[in-house]
């Protein structure tokens, strides 16, 4: 899509076809002919990760759905009928519920990685933006699958999450009722969180197309976070890029089968395998890993609405972020006191991961009482959920915008290629990073 | 997607109260949600009286959550004012309720007395048919 296309068609039928629908000329210009820059890492190819998952999960959802039957009295029922009696049932379901999980790890890498190197800079924010979008569709689509089995965590993490929207003043208590289309959670609940969860997948994917779209018109960015300048600069697609993609989905593919087979439920819940029950709430509820550090970050907040408005701020950074960086430089390859400043960010988010694991008032370290301060126990979860909420939050709101104005960087290359074609010895990062000059 | 007319019908139910003995509580579902109906004893219902006073998010008298004369019963909507959780009975540190999800402690005459839930646990509309019986709703 960038520039001219080079497509030929070489049959009869292409040509005809050309001249009717290019869509094999489509293909051929954005997965074949597309130029590459040439220096892309492996964190480059967790897109690719991603629509592989997409499709494993929207396959296997559809097959799980040939069989599960969305009723308050019979859902738990039909995913043990899946389980026990459906023809590989117990494959399909934990490909589907490991699944989500993988898809989460990639996302989780795939934005850390445009966060490293400023892949939401301009020209890319509306990239960047539509990436949100998908997560933001993501995480809905995920919450709504973990209540479809009925389990108690199922029934009461829905009962939680949906109570979100009762902190709003006014329009709260309206707004719950009418999500729930009754006075609690119940089977008009089930069934409408059944039917959006089948939908959303598909607005996943025509976001995801929207995406690849926005993508191919302005290119992709790479580690050095400066533009391909010249053909030294890019590789075509094919073979490059997809051998590459190819190679990692192969890794990837690994791990997911790794919990599929060995550990199917290590990321999940054994209160999930007890049948929904509205009269008793699970000792200790938690929600599914990928949004622990979001709920520690509620909980960290002692008041009810704030605490929401906290949660949901967290995710609205994302949105802002392309404007909140006010750095020239792209790369945090160049960006030394932003790269140190990232990696405790990283950091945050796993000790808010661990947070929100935790139950709030759990010590940290031991039963030591001498971080008392007034009557707060600084040594409890909740306030070191505390503490790295304000980091992730100031991270976004001061770190990268005052950052960009006051720091000093380290020269940028021209050139993707220069580094590597005039001072070998002097970049044996970028040497590294692009293997392919040795063919 | 707000609630179907055969949702709306399930507004009230009646409960018998000698079912619940001294100092217990018995938890029913009415519209969905856990309520609970506890007999209190005198020694709970003087701590909850003597906390009139005592500083709270959501501050009510104990007679106000009660009927009058039948100060022994409490009825309320089990449901966490926070996020919606079932808190547990007896429990925290105030001898009222406990919420497992996000630490809300409850006192006698269920209170919110510490954690992040803002409003006291909610008390239904009902009224007593006879001294055993009331109706909810």
């Amino acid at each position: 899509m960038s520039g001219h296309s080079t497509y030929q068609p070489k049959t009869g039928f292409e040509r005809w076809l050309d001249a009717r629908l290019p869509i094999v000329r489509l293909g051929y210009d954005s997965f074949v002919d597309y130029p590459t820059p040439r220096n892309l890492n492996y964190w480059w190819t967790f897109g690719g990760i991603l629509s592989l998952c997409l499709a494993s999960q929207l396959i296997t959802g559809i097959i799980l759905v040939m069989h599960y039957t969305p009723s308050a009295d019979h859902a738990f029922a039909s995913v043990e009928h899946i389980m026990r009696d459906v023809n590989y049932g117990w494959l399909i379901r934990y490909m589907h519920a490991n699944g989500a999980s993988m898809f989460f790890i990639a996302v989780y890498v795939h934005m850390l990685r445009g966060l490293y190197y400023g892949s939401y800079k301009a020209p890319r924010e509306v990239l960047w933006i539509l990436g949100c979008v998908i997560y933001l569709l993501m995480m809905a689509t995920a919450f709504m699958g973990y209540v479809l089995p009925w389990g108690q965590m199922s029934f009461h993490g829905a009962v939680v999450i949906t109570n979100l929207f009762g902190a709003l003043p006014l329009v709260g208590p309206s707004i719950t009722t009418w999500l729930w289309g009754g006075f609690a959670v119940d089977n008009a609940t089930l069934n409408r969180f059944f039917s959006l969860h089948y939908l959303l997948p598909f607005m996943i994917a025509g976001v995801v197309i929207l995406h690849i779209w926005a993508l191919h018109v302005v290119g992709q960015n790479n580690p050095t976070g400066v533009e391909p300048k010249s053909k030294a600069d890019t590789l075509p697609f094919t073979p490059y890029a997809t051998v590459k993609d190819g190679f990692a989905m192969s890794v990837f593919l690994i791990l997911f089968a790794t919990f599929v087979f060995y550990l199917p439920n290590a990321l999940g819940h054994a209160d999930n395998y007890v049948e929904a029950n509205p009269l008793v709430t699970p000792a200790h509820i938690v929600p599914e890993w990928y949004f622990l550090p979001f709920y520690a970050i509620l909980r960290a907040v002692p008041d009810k609405l704030l605490g929401v408005l906290a949660m949901f701020g967290a995710i609205a950074c994302l949105f802002a972020l392309p404007w909140l960086d006010t750095s020239k430089v792209r790369s945090m390859r160049y960006r030394p006191t932003a790269k140190l400043y990232f990696i405790i960010f990283v950091v945050a988010c796993c000790i808010l991961g661990l947070c929100g694991a935790k139950l709030p008032d759990d010590p940290v370290l031991g039963h030591f009482k001498t971080f008392t301060l007034g009557d707060a126990d600084l040594n409890s979860f909740v306030w070191l959920s505390r503490f790295a909420s304000l980091y992730y939050f100031a991270f976004f709101l001061v770190i990268l915008p005052v950052l960009g104005l006051v720091e000093k960087t380290l020269p940028v290359p021209d050139s993707i290629a220069s580094p590597v074609l005039s001072h070998p010895a002097a970049a044996p990062e970028q040497a590294t990073a692009a293997p392919e000059m040795k063919g | 997607m707000n609630p179907s007319a055969d949702t709306l019908a399930l507004a009230s139910t009646e409960f018998d109260l000698t079912k619940v003995a001294d100092g217990q509580q018995v938890t029913l579902k009415w519209r969905g949600k856990p309520l609970f109906v506890r007999n209190r004893t005198p020694a709970e219902i003087q701590k909850a009286v003597a906390d009139d006073s005592a500083s709270m998010k959501d501050p009510q008298k104990d007679a106000d959550r009660v009927k009058p004369g039948k100060a022994q019963w409490l009825v309320l909507i089990g449901s966490c004012t926070h996020l919606g959780c079932v808190p547990t009975f007896g429990g925290g540190d105030y001898g009222g309720w406990f919420c497992p999800c996000h630490g809300s402690h409850y006192d006698t005459s269920g209170r919110i007395r510490k954690g992040p839930a803002p409003l006291n646990l909610a008390v239904p509309e009902y009224e007593f048919l006879s001294d055993t019986k009331v109706k909810i709703g």
